[in-house]
């Protein structure tokens, strides 16, 4: 069962302090599959990736990556996994202290016993691939913000990952730069076979990429499927979403007066 | 009233107790932090991933090779105060010149190792936590995590080493250049001769005083890597954490620095 699944995502829950930020959220990507997790800012999604990177314990629920039930791992384990998972974070994170190019052989130079030419010219191929070729020897604050991501993407793909992960590949740039990095992803999985979770809150670039697409709002999943159901789904706040319609108040009258005035009784 | 009163204790106890917490939780972490280091430079070599000779190269560059001319500086100054010091208070008796006892030993035993240790905490100890907290902020560090290369080996385990080396090495070149200063001022104040002088400072000091002092430094090192790192790694809150850190690390690690150089000089001259 668990190799019928690149990333399996069962029932987990996750708090941030006594804030529940996760509530009973499930999820499974196949293996060559596009996954978006969709929803709106704040709804959760960097949280759910930072659980299925291992970087935050979960409350409830578990996780399982190419297999590896992650909670349980041993740091060996959890080691070799991480040589086959690719990550481009939200904001790049880079490594500031170093060039594009060795952020790039970074993962190279760490985990493989490559001669360093050999290693060069590894990553100025990965830079070649997200088009950033000839950057290499700019440092990541001299980048603008479509070069961070593409660097990132260059880094995330250095040890060619089975999966990769990339968080909000589109959010701050403009509308022809993301879609280049769209038809990148794109590229990926059709030519490498790559499997690839994508987290977004755009719309237009997660219809184009997506095989299927999980809709995270509040913490908890409003649909996980294809992305034809996704469109037709008859969820109203699915719809909501899809039309960019603004949330409608979920809150009584009696529940918003208490929520302005709770701090008048406590005191 | 009364109520009000207990409350208000029992408000205080708690803070007291969480305070006391935080504080055992942070020495907890040091020694989790020691151990990771030391267990990454001793397997991790057979792992394949070893704490690299040149990030520990780098930081010992960084940590070091700067920071001479400053310390010559203040050593130099204080070599010439002791000096000034000892000259005045042995005059009283007659016996300036036995000032170079005085400050042969003093040098040391006790000014070389915390001026090191002083500047060192100011200068490296807060490029520290700055260095590692805005890493932290920019998510520099759960990048490392997630491509498998452990933060503590490829951050951490340099900079303690390069500490540990470079910090004593710092403290012998303070002695030295304190010595010096007040070499300067004996010969202008007292015309005793830089032969006289040297020849004196060097049989008055004992190989124990000698060690005295590196033992402290080596300490000293240790205690100002752990705090920069320990502050660096739990930076949250952007920017302005990042600066909440570096105070905090240069603030703490001169207050634990003084702290243990007294324990240490108690116990060591019992
Ligand atoms: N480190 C953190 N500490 C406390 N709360 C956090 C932290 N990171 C995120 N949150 C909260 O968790 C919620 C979900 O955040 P996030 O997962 O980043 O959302 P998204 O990526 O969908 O925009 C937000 O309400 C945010 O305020
Ligand atoms: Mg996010």
């Amino acid at each position: 069962m668990s190799d019928d699944y690149a990333l399996e995502v069962d029932s987990v829950t996750a708090y941030y302090g006594s804030r529940r930020i996760l509530d009973d959220v499930s999820l499974r990507v196949g293996y060559g599959e596009i996954m978006v997790i969709m929803g709106g800012s704040g709804s959760g999604k960097s949280t759910l990736l930072r659980h299925m990177l291992a970087l935050n314990k979960l409350a409830a629920g578990s996780i399982r990556v190419l297999g590896l039930n992650i909670a349980r791992a041993t740091g060996e384990e959890l080691h070799k996994l991480r040589r086959d998972i690719g990550v481009a974070f939200q904001s790049g994170a880079l490594l500031s202290s170093l060039t594009v190019g060795e952020n790039v052989a970074l993962p190279l130079r760490e985990h493989t016993d490559l001669n360093d030419n050999i290693v060069q010219i590894s990553a100025k191929l990965k830079l070649e691939v997200v088009n950033l070729g000839g950057f290499d020897q700019l440092y990541p604050a001299q980048l603008s913000g479509g070069m961070i991501k593409r660097a990132a993407l260059a880094r995330a793909l250095a040890m060619d990952p089975k999966l990769l992960f990339f968080d909000e590949p589109s959010a701050g740039l403009d509308p022809v730069v993301s879609s280049e990095l769209d038809d990148l992803i794109l590229k990926l999985r059709n030519s490498l076979k790559m499997t690839i979770v994508v987290v977004t809150h755009e719309l237009e670039s997660a219809f184009k990429i997506a095989d299927r697409i999980t809709v995270l709002d509040h913490g908890r999943i409003l649909i996980s499927g294809t992305v034809d159901e996704v469109r037709n789904s008859t969820i109203a706040r699915v719809q909501d979403l899809l039309q960019r319609r603004s949330r409608p108040s979920e809150l009584s009258a009696d529940d918003y007066l208490e929520r302005l005035t709770a701090h008048v009784k406590r005191a | 009233m009364v109520e009000r009163a207990d409350g208000r204790v029992q408000q205080a106890m708690v803070q007291v107790g969480r305070a006391a917490i935080g504080v055992i939780e942070e020495y907890g972490y040091w020694l989790t932090l020691v151990a990771e280091s030391l267990y990454w430079l001793v397997v991790g070599p057979f792992k394949g991933r070893p704490v690299r000779l040149s990030a520990i190269a780098t930081q010992m560059m960084v940590v070091g090779v700067a920071a001479t001319p400053i310390l010559f500086m203040l050593s130099f100054a204080i070599g010439v105060m002791l000096a000034i010091q000892g000259i005045y208070t042995l005059r009283q008796f007659g016996a300036e010149t036995q000032v170079v006892l005085g400050i042969a030993l003093s040098v040391v035993r006790e000014f070389g190792p915390l001026i090191t240790g002083i500047l060192l905490a100011g200068r490296s100890g807060s490029a520290l936590a700055a260095r590692i907290g805005t890493m932290q902020v920019n998510q520099e560090i759960d990048a490392l995590t997630v491509m498998g290369i452990d933060p503590v080996r490829y951050l951490a385990a340099p900079v303690l080493v390069a500490m540990m080396i470079m910090v004593p090495v710092l403290t012998l070149f303070a002695d030295l250049s304190a010595l010096f200063g007040g070499a300067v001022f004996c010969r202008l104040e007292l015309g005793l001769s830089q032969i006289a002088y040297w020849d004196q400072a060097t049989s008055f000091i004992a190989a124990a005083d000698l060690y005295q002092g590196l033992i402290k430094s080596v300490i000293f090192a240790a205690l100002i890597a752990l705090v920069g790192i320990s502050n660096g790694f739990a930076v949250s809150g952007g920017a302005e954490g990042v600066g909440r850190a570096t105070t905090r690390a240069v603030v703490w690690s001169i207050s634990y620095l003084v702290l243990a150089d007294m324990l240490f000089t108690y116990f060591l001259n019992r």
